[in-house]
């Protein structure tokens, strides 16, 4: 009657709460490296990723987390890597739900214990209290870039291919358009999106497009566009990475992203116990060192002085708060 | 510039040569594999393959045409293990044919890991350039759109001539074409039907790798997961397109490439008004629609998809 099967279940349960009850505290106790577990739908070449990427391996190498990471995962899948994770015993999950934006819910709600830092279109939201959000939230750079393209722009015409018109990409090139517009009101913009990530030949063809009809400066969203932009001899304005290196005569300036500043809150947060549902998204802005625009490198003093000037003022507008720019996530068009 | 005057416009043939070249490769493979009565479904997989071994032999060192040869081999491996699985053994095409799909599209991705552990942006190579032909270039619109293009694309031309040729005016071609229509009638004549359907669906998995290869070497520089992007699958349709015809196929692809470079423009034109995702689909609607009027009178291989067994009757 002792080992009935009852009695037994009894007893594993009870010896499996009181085992979770005595390391739980221990597990926050342990200020050593957060196993941290990043899940990207894309190859860690993709530019928003490789931003994300960067910053945990410097992490890593700081000492602060113990990184692993799984790339490519399909969205079908990415419910089921999350849950692998969480199970191995990952405290920190980085990753990007905007296409599995429930089923990603659902699994922080499953696994309370664990901090979950999603790059997302939403808000975070009080249910699910371990659940934070963040995206490259660059607006700032990439409206100081904008100002430099409209002073670039002889033809007074721009070309942006773009991947789809998501939040995150609208987002900068609205910014971008309405850096633009201060030192070239009266710009023609030729807005294209090709319906795929990761296609540079079908970029470089739209950017080909674009510059037949008339566009001298191209916003380089995707790889191929700066190709177009450097075999007719027209500039680029980079997006998220630097590619002077690879494009030393067209590429006049990017709009970087770091996302060490996110991360590092997150990591933070985790290790004093206190992570909780908040937007994460501010850290990417120009005040906390999430965004920056590139150095003009070979491009040095061939950009109007003027243009400069506003820039250099602009910028220290946005970082003492005194100027702030628009969050626009509306479909961007051509016009 | 119009909606109308686009059309005039050489760039915008230019444009939709240089789309249409990795197409026409790719479709010359499919038909060369079908006109021997095997369904290729592994034309994206082997794209694929095609995309990475002859970007990354150039990279490590190779010249570009070895880099072309490369590829081709790559993708004759990938068609001997389909023809292998369909036509000996005699498996279902569709299932083989997407199974090749997977498993070459994960492998490249898996060699791509290997070779390249941590890098930001993959690396670039030096591609093909655009090589003038004398005299013919100066021709005004036609001279801009065939004639100031790569090699890859003036060899996807030639290919087209070749293919063609072999197909209709040679022994080995007639063998092909009939092994198609009536397997029995080749096997009556003493070709061995296995070995020449295993062979014509390495030859056409080469052209295949061919079309992929001008994606890395000609079109962009370097290797992006994912680039192929369905455009195998547009060559299973332009074959159909074609009536299985070299000639009507080549037709095709600069017809569906041509609305591709269309829509580009009239993106730029009247992005404000439509939304974008309506003109992406243009080419596919149009390509549709023209595949309507084209089928009613295609008369495809008899035997496609059909197992030879010897001695079945």
């Amino acid at each position: 009657m002792l080992f009935s099967r009852r009695n037994v279940l009894l007893a594993t349960g009870g010896i499996a709460a009181v085992s979770a009850l005595g390391t739980l505290p221990r597990r926050s106790l342990a200020a050593g490296k957060i196993k941290t577990a990043a899940i990207y739908t894309v190859p860690v070449e993709q530019q928003w990723v490789s931003r994300i990427h960067k910053a945990a391996t410097t992490a890593q190498q700081r000492g602060d987390i113990e990184y692993t990471f799984s790339e490519k995962v399909a969205n079908t899948d990415y419910e089921r890597v999350m849950r692998e994770y969480c199970e191995a015993g990952h405290q920190l999950i980085v990753g990007e739900a905007f296409a599995v934006e429930d089923a990603a819910r659902a699994v922080a709600r499953d696994y309370p214990d664990r901090a979950f830092l999603i790059g997302s279109s939403f808000k975070p939201d009080e249910s699910v209290p371990n659940f934070a959000v963040f995206d490259n939230y660059i607006q700032d750079a990439s409206y100081l870039t904008g100002i430099i393209a409209g002073a670039m722009t002889k033809k007074k015409n721009i070309g942006m291919v773009g991947g789809y018109p998501i939040p995150e990409v609208n987002r900068l090139m609205n910014a971008f358009m309405d850096g633009v517009r201060e030192t070239a009101p009266d710009t023609r913009f030729q807005v294209a999106f090709i319906g795929s990530w990761f296609d540079p030949p079908k970029a470089k063809e739209t950017a080909f497009a674009q510059i037949d009809s008339g566009a001298d400066v191209m916003y380089a969203e995707r790889f191929g566009v700066s190709d177009a932009a450097k075999e007719r001899g027209v500039v680029a304005i980079g997006n998220v990475i630097d590619t002077q290196a690879d494009y030393p005569d067209t590429v006049v300036v990017s709009a970087l992203w770091h996302f060490e500043p996110t991360l590092d809150a997150a990591i933070n947060a985790v290790k004093a116990g206190s992570f909780k549902a908040e937007d994460y998204g501010v850290y990417s802005f120009m005040k906390a060192g999430g965004c920056s625009i590139s150095p003009l490198g070979t491009f040095e003093g061939k950009v109007p002085a003027e243009a400069m000037a506003m820039v250099a003022e602009k910028e220290k507008a946005i970082k003492d708060g005194s100027f702030t720019v628009e969050i626009d996530d509306s479909e961007p068009k051509s016009g | 510039m119009d909606g109308i005057s686009i059309i005039f416009e050489a760039s915008l043939w230019a444009a939709a040569i240089r789309i249409a070249s990795p197409l026409i490769f790719a479709t010359l493979g499919e038909l060369i594999c079908e006109r021997a009565g095997v369904l290729n479904l592994g034309i994206e997989g082997i794209m694929t393959v095609g995309a990475f071994a002859g970007w990354v032999a150039v990279y490590h060192g190779a010249d570009l045409w070895t880099g072309v040869a490369v590829a081709a081999l790559a993708g004759a491996a990938f068609g001997l293990l389909h023809g292998f699985l369909t036509v000996p053994l005699g498996l279902s095409q569709h299932v083989t044919g997407i199974g090749i799909t997977l498993l070459a599209t994960s492998l490249t991705y898996y060699a791509y890991r290997i070779a390249f552990p941590e890098v930001t942006s993959p690396p670039k190579i030096q591609t093909f350039a655009p090589l003038e032909v004398p005299v013919l270039s100066q021709i005004p619109i036609l001279g801009d759109a065939l004639f100031r293009q790569t090699p890859l694309t003036y060899l996807a031309f030639v290919a087209v001539i070749v293919v063609a040729y072999v197909l209709y005016r040679t022994p080995i071609g007639l063998a092909v074409r009939t092994v198609g229509e009536n397997p029995a009638a080749v096997e009556a004549q003493g070709i061995d039907v296995t070995w020449l359907r295993v062979g014509a669906v390495a030859v056409g998995s080469a052209f295949m790798a061919l079309g992929g290869a001008f994606l890395t070497m000609s079109a962009f520089n370097s290797f992006y997961f994912d680039m192929v992007n369905g455009r195998g699958w547009i060559c299973i349709a332009l074959v159909v397109f074609g009536s299985w015809r070299p000639g009507k196929a080549l037709l095709g692809a600069i017809l569906f490439a041509a609305f591709d470079a269309y829509q580009l423009r009239l993106q730029q034109l009247a992005g404000a008004y439509l939304p974008y995702q309506l003109f992406l689909m243009l080419p596919y609607i149009l390509s549709i629609l023209a595949l309507i009027a084209m089928s009613r009178r295609a008369g495809y291989p008899r035997a496609l998809m059909i197992p030879y067994r010897k001695g079945e009757r």
